[in-house]
């Protein structure tokens, strides 16, 4: 099943993003703000929402709060905490302070990795819940025979960003995401682990006839943990509403809970049973209201965004770089960029990037990585050679040509290459005309085999792109 | 003995603060049976500090302006590991892990914590008949009510168990039961004092104030709890005001104004003798050189209902944490709501849940509005038309209560009876505006009458200097 093929229905998917801020402490107290521990050690009298406690906000969190929103491209203005009631054991007040009507930021975008933008209505504060863990009956708080409660998260600071519903699939979708992460890492917000729940998805589906303006019925999904996840609820769900619709069904409005072992949804709530929340305006607090200077201060101090990163690579590449993204992603954009501006081949340095440093640059600096590029266009070495020697520089540094030397690795004499090729020519004859007389196809194919049986022969120490020259030259007699 | 006096004769040797416990113990020994000021008499642990007062005086070293000062605490203020109950079943065997700002204060200035208060279940009352431990009664007439909700601190000074305490005010709990006492109570400006600590009853009503027989003792104690503390938000960034140096600089060329709506004109059931107490009062403060004259503030006469839905839409909120996951007594039940339930069910009294009730109805959506949203704008407007009446006046003054104390069970099947015990009192609670009640003369069945008097925020001096003169003039007696 793909959800991007839903005959002549459009799907309309709009994310709400809790991310937890890396501060050192909680949101309304001094208890540490940090992942696991022993259970109910990180808490104070705040924490647990003992009677007479009080928050006291955290400044850091609203600084946090503030570089999101300006790298998401938000108004940031004066805002109000709100109380949000609701009983659940794991809340230890009874009510979440949020925002409501006032958050913090408000009307931003983001540009999604294929230049789009999506827009972001706001992102404004929260604090986290503690975590519960039922114990028996499936897990589920309804049959559980017990539940445990951990409240080391309760009162961590959350921003919580909420997009428009402008998001058309669930590959667009995991983009958002994943540019969402990228965006909150770089800026030093959040560390965007979703694995450890530091950054939480919840998944608002429509879906709608093609060409349609009218927004469908939503159903709201949760428990989404990882951007595979993501997508599969996304395909799932949506292709769930199609089915209803097409079936002569209505949607109705619901929360859902993704199933990952089953790979499906199921109903939480209707929105006749939707909570209440009862928000007010919370009397413990008093409004934000940050100055234009302390809000130009932060500005200042953003450093370069990924989707900045990659419009510099392209500029450096002089060309779109279909990678962009996984190079920014891996940090590897500085030293790309560097390197060409030294006068390295962009595609070689590229290529590198993607296929030969997943693991990062480790001991490489720009100015072997340039060298080594420049050995490799200059043809002192193949394409494989310059990947054993890469392999070196990144595990322990060094100069490139030292490298080289060490493993061996001279540049192959042309007029040697020349006879090597025709020898293997002459071994492959069918294969040979195949290569001459076949289609563009058939000879990319042919031109595999036969540089694989010239690499074989000379032990990795052609270099492809002479190899293939050879052979074109051969076959134009 | 005055406290200033006590204080005295305890740093100059004259006494001990052993000396003084022991005979404040023995008071109580002999009349608390009949009257219940207590929830929790704290002998052992008061001993200790009488000793450790005693000892510290001996080795000659300086001590704070309480030392060895008896004080009694309305029993919803945080005591670290002495059972802290809001003279609630929902709190009872609950120990604070932690000491309410003002305790450590207390303590710091070398006061001896004698004991916990009772009072109207978490504040909710004006006769601390809403009691789970039963009613506090009247040490002046032990057929009649101490007024409330801070009764048991009110019972306590008025019977000589201690020289001072500490009750707390939202809609009018210091000064309705100082007035039915005979007793100076101040409810400080809201921010003044800090909350961190105090169980809330409606956060942004609640303030901490003194009781003492003196206005001189009143200043003693409202010096000492003052100033800014960081773990409370909404605390005023100034140092404690200073109230004793100010006490004997007269009324000469004040502007006071009779606050005309709450003396008779705007509401009714206030009774003629207490209005001849007030007109006693305007005598006394013209004769001393203050220009005397009527004053309007026209919304306060929507004070009482804009309050009472103000503070239960608060209190629903906060009241909110009682749930039996986290601390206090838990009724069992077959899920995690019907847990919550039960003992929210068992653990609340009738007037809490009542005020529960409306106040979750005033937050419910498509209420908001109407209720909650209409009783802020009144606010609002009660704040302008004050403004506005201290353009023209230094002070307002009233009658702190309409009636003297009543007999018990007078009003308990009425709640609007009680509500309208507040009457005069919400309106600076609702402008977060300090007022105080100083005892003037008796009213036609004997027992004491209260005069307000009403200052802008901040204006304590001013307030505390026409005490001064009032307690002075002698109409008191």
């Amino acid at each position: 099943m793909s959800g991007d093929v839903l005959d002549g229905w459009e799907v309309v998917i709009g994310l709400e993003v809790h991310a937890e801020l890396a501060t050192q402490t909680k949101m309304f107290s001094s208890a540490r703000n940090v992942f696991g521990g022993e259970p109910n050690t990180n808490i104070d009298p705040v924490s647990l929402g003992l009677p007479g406690s009080l928050p006291v906000l955290n400044e850091k969190a609203i600084e946090l709060a503030i570089r999101v929103g300006l790298a998401l491209n938000c108004k940031v203005q004066r805002s109000v905490f709100a109380r949000k009631n609701y009983f659940y054991p794991d809340m230890p007040k009874a009510y979440q302070i949020s925002q409501f009507d006032l958050p913090i930021n408000e009307g931003g975008w983001l540009e999604l990795p294929s230049g789009r933008k999506a827009m972001i209505e706001r992102a404004h504060l929260e604090e986290d819940t503690g975590k519960s863990s039922h114990v028996g009956g499936g897990g589920r708080i309804h049959e559980a025979t017990y539940s445990l409660v951990d409240y080391n998260r309760a009162g961590v600071p959350l921003i919580e960003i909420v997009g428009a519903p402008d998001l058309r699939s669930a590959e667009e979708a995991r983009g958002y995401v994943a540019e969402l992460r990228s965006i909150l890492v770089a800026i030093g917000a959040s560390d965007g682990k979703m694995e450890e729940g530091s950054m939480r998805v919840d998944c608002n589906v429509s879906v709608r006839p093609m060409g349609t303006e009218e927004l469908g019925t939503r159903c709201e999904v949760k428990n989404i943990n990882s951007l595979r996840s993501l997508g599969r609820a996304i395909e799932y769900e949506s292709r769930r509403q199609v089915d209803l619709l097409t079936s002569g069904q209505r949607i109705e409005q619901q929360t859902r809970h993704w199933d990952e072992a089953e790979g499906r949804t199921h109903k939480l709530r209707s929105k006749e049973e939707a909570f209440d929340y009862r928000y007010f305006p919370e009397p413990d607090l008093v409004p934000v209201d940050p100055s234009p200077e302390w809000i130009a201060e932060i500005a200042a101090s953003l450093p370069m965004l990924p989707r900045q990163r990659r419009v510099r690579l392209a500029e450096a590449a002089k060309g779109e770089v279909a990678d962009a993204a996984l190079i920014v992603e891996r940090g590897l954009d500085d030293l790309a960029v560097e390197a060409m501006e030294a006068g390295a081949d962009a595609t070689r340095v590229l290529v590198h990037c993607v296929n030969n440093l997943s693991e990062g640059a480790g001991q490489l600096s720009t100015g072997s990585f340039a060298a080594l590029v420049a050995m490799e266009t200059g043809g002192e070495l193949s394409a494989t050679q310059a990947k054993t020697v890469l392999a070196d520089l990144v595990a322990s540094g060094g100069d490139p040509a030292a490298a080289a030397a060490a493993h061996g690795f001279e540049a192959m004499d042309t007029s040697e290459l020349d006879g090597i090729v025709d020898g293997i020519i002459a071994a492959h004859p069918d294969d040979w005309a195949a290569y001459v007389e076949g289609d563009e196809g058939e000879r990319k194919k042919k031109s595999g085999f036969f540089v694989g049986q010239i690499m074989k022969a000379t032990r990795g120490q052609a270099d492809g792109k002479l190899v293939n020259k050879i052979l074109a030259q051969r076959a134009a007699g | 003995m005055s406290a200033l006096e006590l204080a005295a004769a305890i740093r100059s040797g004259e006494r001990s603060a052993v000396d003084v416990l022991e005979e404040h113990l023995a008071v109580i020994d002999a009349r608390e049976d009949e009257i219940h000021a207590f929830n929790l008499v704290m002998v052992e642990q008061a001993r200790r500090e009488a000793v450790d007062i005693d000892a510290h005086l001996a080795a000659g070293e300086e001590l704070g302006p309480l030392a060895g000062v008896p004080v009694a605490l309305k029993d919803n203020m945080c005591t670290r590991g002495v059972p802290t109950t809001c003279s609630s079943k929902i709190l009872e065997g609950w120990k604070p892990p932690y000491d309410a700002t003002v305790v450590q204060r207390l303590t710091a200035a070398g006061a001896v914590i004698i004991g916990k208060t009772n009072m109207d279940e978490f504040a909710m009352g004006g006769s601390t008949e809403n009691s789970a431990f039963g009613p506090t009664r009247n040490p002046l007439d032990t057929s009649r009510v101490p007024g409330g909700s801070s009764g048991g601190s009110a019972a306590a000074v008025a019977a000589g168990f201690a020289p001072l305490s500490l009750g707390s005010d939202t809609g009018g709990s210091i000064r309705q039961p100082a007035a039915l006492c005979g007793l100076v109570g101040v409810k400080p400006t809201y921010g003044r004092v800090s909350r961190y600590g105090l169980v809330a009853f409606a956060s942004s009503l609640d303030q901490i104030g003194p009781f003492a027989a003196t206005v001189a003792d009143a200043a003693l104690l409202l010096e000492v709890i003052s100033g800014h503390d960081p773990l409370d938000s909404t605390s005023i960034a100034e140092p404690a005001p200073g109230l004793l140096s100010v006490l004997d600089q007269g009324v000469e060329g004040l502007r006071i104004g009779i606050l005309d709506e709450l003396s008779g004109h705007g509401v009714e059931g206030i009774s003629p003798d207490v209005l001849a107490r007030l007109d006693a009062a305007v005598e006394a403060l013209t004769a001393a050189g203050a220009t005397v004259e009527r004053a309007s503030v026209p919304a306060t006469v929507y004070g009482l209902s804009a309050y009472y839905v103000i503070a239960p839409a608060e209190a629903s909120s906060n009241l909110s944490r009682y749930d039996g996951v986290r601390f206090g007594p838990r009724t069992d039940g077959a899920t995690t709501n019907e847990m919550m339930v039960a003992t929210r069910t068992e653990g609340f009294g009738d007037e809490v849940k009542r005020r529960i009730m409306l106040g979750t109805y005033a937050l419910s959506a498509g209420y908001y509005d109407a209720y909650y949203g209409k009783s802020q704008k009144v606010r609002t407007l009660i704040l302008k038309d004050f403004a506005k009446a201290y353009e023209k006046f230094d002070l307002l003054i009233s009658p702190t209560a309409p009636t003297t104390a009543f007999p018990l069970g007078a009003k308990t099947e009425d709640p609007m009876q009680m509500y309208l015990q507040d009457v005069c009192t919400i309106p600076s609670n609702l402008a977060g505006h300090p007022a105080m009640s100083v005892p003037f003369g008796v009213g036609d069945d004997g027992l004491p009458v209260g005069v307000q008097i009403l200052a802008p925020a901040m204006g304590e001096a001013t307030m505390f200097r026409a005490a001064a003169v009032l307690e002075k003039s002698g109409g008191a007696q």
